[in-house]
């Protein structure tokens, strides 16, 4: 359905080049649900406004939707939606006449238009709302209607920015349970973008991790947490004068990382960290170890994103 | 035939929003009418008092001037409304449809078009009762040229608006050109009050000329080379409007 290669984008500011995207390779296939995860300003949104033709790339190919992005610009924009980061929706505008409207300069005609909009405004929850102005609606409602808007024309690939972004968490779970339909009920293809490690990890099939313009990793969410040695293993003593003793018992596990102590907590990374508890805990029983409490905790994105950035997402303040 | 569609689109739903929230547009109306009714009689003395005026009586003077400043400035300001379009990704949101992107600047431009022959029929209508006494095809064509000379500016408003994307920007541009435009233009007083240099100074402006060939219809000299020049400068202005604004809005990421 993607198909990028070396794509790239670069601009001229006063203080000189600015490469926003070097040379992404990109492959998504018909019905994926893929993620782009990165901190702001790693070049999501550039290489979203490339794909969806807002923007030319300085460098390298890309087809998207079967068409090429350079030659063929209309037919791209014929195959996708785009649902921009910011919302589509003009404040003072009627919901309902801004979707029919979208769809009349998709092409479609009058009646057809005014059709398509009702069906969307039922399976996206928003009956009732046909005639209130858009700055009237509520977060969540407001960017269902971005998402009717992008999708009015029946695209057989989506492109979603920040979807969730600014919803609270209930808005959050009903739209993805939206986008989760897209591909259920269509068979849509969405590409959407997060700096949310949850949604990526509760909503796509495929993450690509993205940082200072190229992909830094790939693979579904569960390779890539796989990727991180393993899972935490995190001890809570009784007495902290028995550390020493549960580091080196912890360190003379299979395949275990280094081990970490803080105080009475030792934590030591595992492969599968559920199978080593059993024995581990009868090792720490014999040795006279009281534990307070036991931790496993499977690695997270933010792990993922940690390991292969040497940066965490939250130091952008963004909570996961 | 995709893009006529398309364009009507655009300018259906632009109407809408100027019918919904009326305000500018009233008033946009009542600034030349306050014009009419405040400064018009403060003129008639003027006129009466100089006899280096063009003939005519004062209304046929003044009015043809009013109507110039209200498609200069009326349309001048119609970029705001773009940018606030553009914040809220309504402008990305229609660039990323199949439609032809000249439809986008053509349906508001449209629009504006039309919000301005109503309110320059509106404005002429009212001046009657004033005492304006001018041919009815006069001030039909008339009227018919400041509509091209908003067309022209309203283009040239959303395509610096797309450019600018800033009101704070935006503001200062439009005050920049639009004020020295009408000074130097005679829409107040006519030109031949001034003196040499300034005269000099306002044939450069093709506001001037086609403010005279308003006038000039107005007095019911339809044939005149001042009619012609009024014509021939709307007509400039607009191509370069058009020119303009159909690149800003063919370009990329504009």
């Amino acid at each position: 359905m993607i198909t990028a290669r070396a794509l790239s984008r670069t601009f001229q500011t006063r203080t000189g080049t600015v490469e926003a995207v070097r040379g992404i390779e990109l492959d998504v296939a018909a019905g994926e649900i893929v993620g782009f995860l990165g901190p702001n300003g790693a070049g999501k949104t550039t290489t979203l406004r490339m794909l969806t033709t807002l923007l030319v790339p300085t460098a390298g190919e890309a087809t998207v939707a079967g068409c090429d992005l350079r030659r063929d610009p209309v037919g791209v924009r014929r195959q996708i939606g785009y649902v921009a980061q910011g919302g589509a929706a003009y404040a003072e505008a009627l919901a309902g006449e801004e979707l029919v409207d979208q769809a009349r300069l998709y092409g479609l005609p009058a009646a057809r238009a005014a059709e398509q909009a009702r069906i969307l405004f039922t399976q996206l929850d928003l009956d009732g709302l046909w005639k209130r102005t858009c700055k009237s609606l509520s977060g969540g409602q407001r960017r269902r209607l971005d998402i009717a808007l992008g999708l009015v024309h029946s695209p057989a690939l989506v492109f979603l920015d920040e979807p969730s972004t600014g919803l609270d968490p209930q808005s959050r779970a009903n739209l993805w349970n939206h986008i989760r339909r897209l591909r259920e009920d269509l068979g849509t293809t969405v590409f959407l973008t997060t700096h949310y490690l949850d949604e990526a990890d509760a909503l796509c099939d495929r993450v690509l991790v993205i940082d200072h313009g190229t992909i830094v990793a790939a693979g579904s969410p569960e390779e890539l947490k796989r990727s991180i040695n393993g899972d935490a293993v995190l001890l809570t003593l009784a007495d902290r004068a028995h550390a020493e003793d549960a580091r080196r018992i912890v360190a003379a596990l299979e395949d275990a990382g280094s081990p970490a102590t803080d105080g009475n907590q030792v934590q030591v990374r595992v492969p599968h960290g559920a199978s080593v508890l059993p024995g581990l805990l009868r090792d720490l029983d014999a040795h006279g170890i009281g534990l307070a409490a036991v931790e496993v905790r499977r690695p997270t994105l933010d792990d993922v994103f940690l390991s292969v950035t040497g940066r965490s997402l939250r130091d952008d303040s963004l909570v996961a | 035939m995709n893009l006529l569609r398309e364009t009507w689109v655009v300018f259906v739903r632009a109407l809408r929003l100027s019918l919904r929230n009326p305000v500018w547009v009233v008033i946009g109306l009542i600034q030349p009418l306050l014009y009419l009714a405040l400064f018009g009689p403060l003129l008639k003395r003027v006129v009466e008092a100089a006899p280096s005026l063009p003939p005519g009586d004062a209304w046929k003077i003044f009015v043809p001037g009013l109507l110039v400043q209200l498609g200069v400035f009326g349309t001048s300001f119609v970029g705001f409304g773009l940018i606030a379009e553009y914040r809220a990704g309504v402008i990305e949101r229609m660039r990323v449809t199949t439609a032809h992107r000249v439809a986008l600047l053509g349906g508001r431009m449209l629009r504006d078009v039309l919000v301005l022959l109503v309110q320059a029929v509106l404005l002429t209508a009212v001046a009657i009762p004033f005492g304006l006494r001018t041919s009815v095809s006069g001030a039909l064509l008339g009227v018919a040229t400041v509509g091209l000379l908003g067309a022209a500016f309203s283009a040239l408003s959303y395509a610096a608006a797309l450019r600018l994307k800033s009101e704070d920007a935006l503001a200062p541009l439009l005050n920049g050109i639009a004020i020295p435009l009408l000074l130097l233009s005679g829409i107040l007083l006519p030109m031949t009050l001034a003196p040499t240099w300034l005269q000099r100074l306002s044939d450069l402006n093709p506001v001037k000329h086609i403010v005279d060939g308003l006038r000039a219809l107005f007095r019911g000299d339809v044939a005149s080379t001042a009619t012609m020049w009024g014509l021939v400068d709307t007509i400039g202005l607009l191509v370069i409007g058009l020119y303009v604004g159909t690149r800003t809005f063919r370009r990329e990421s504009a």
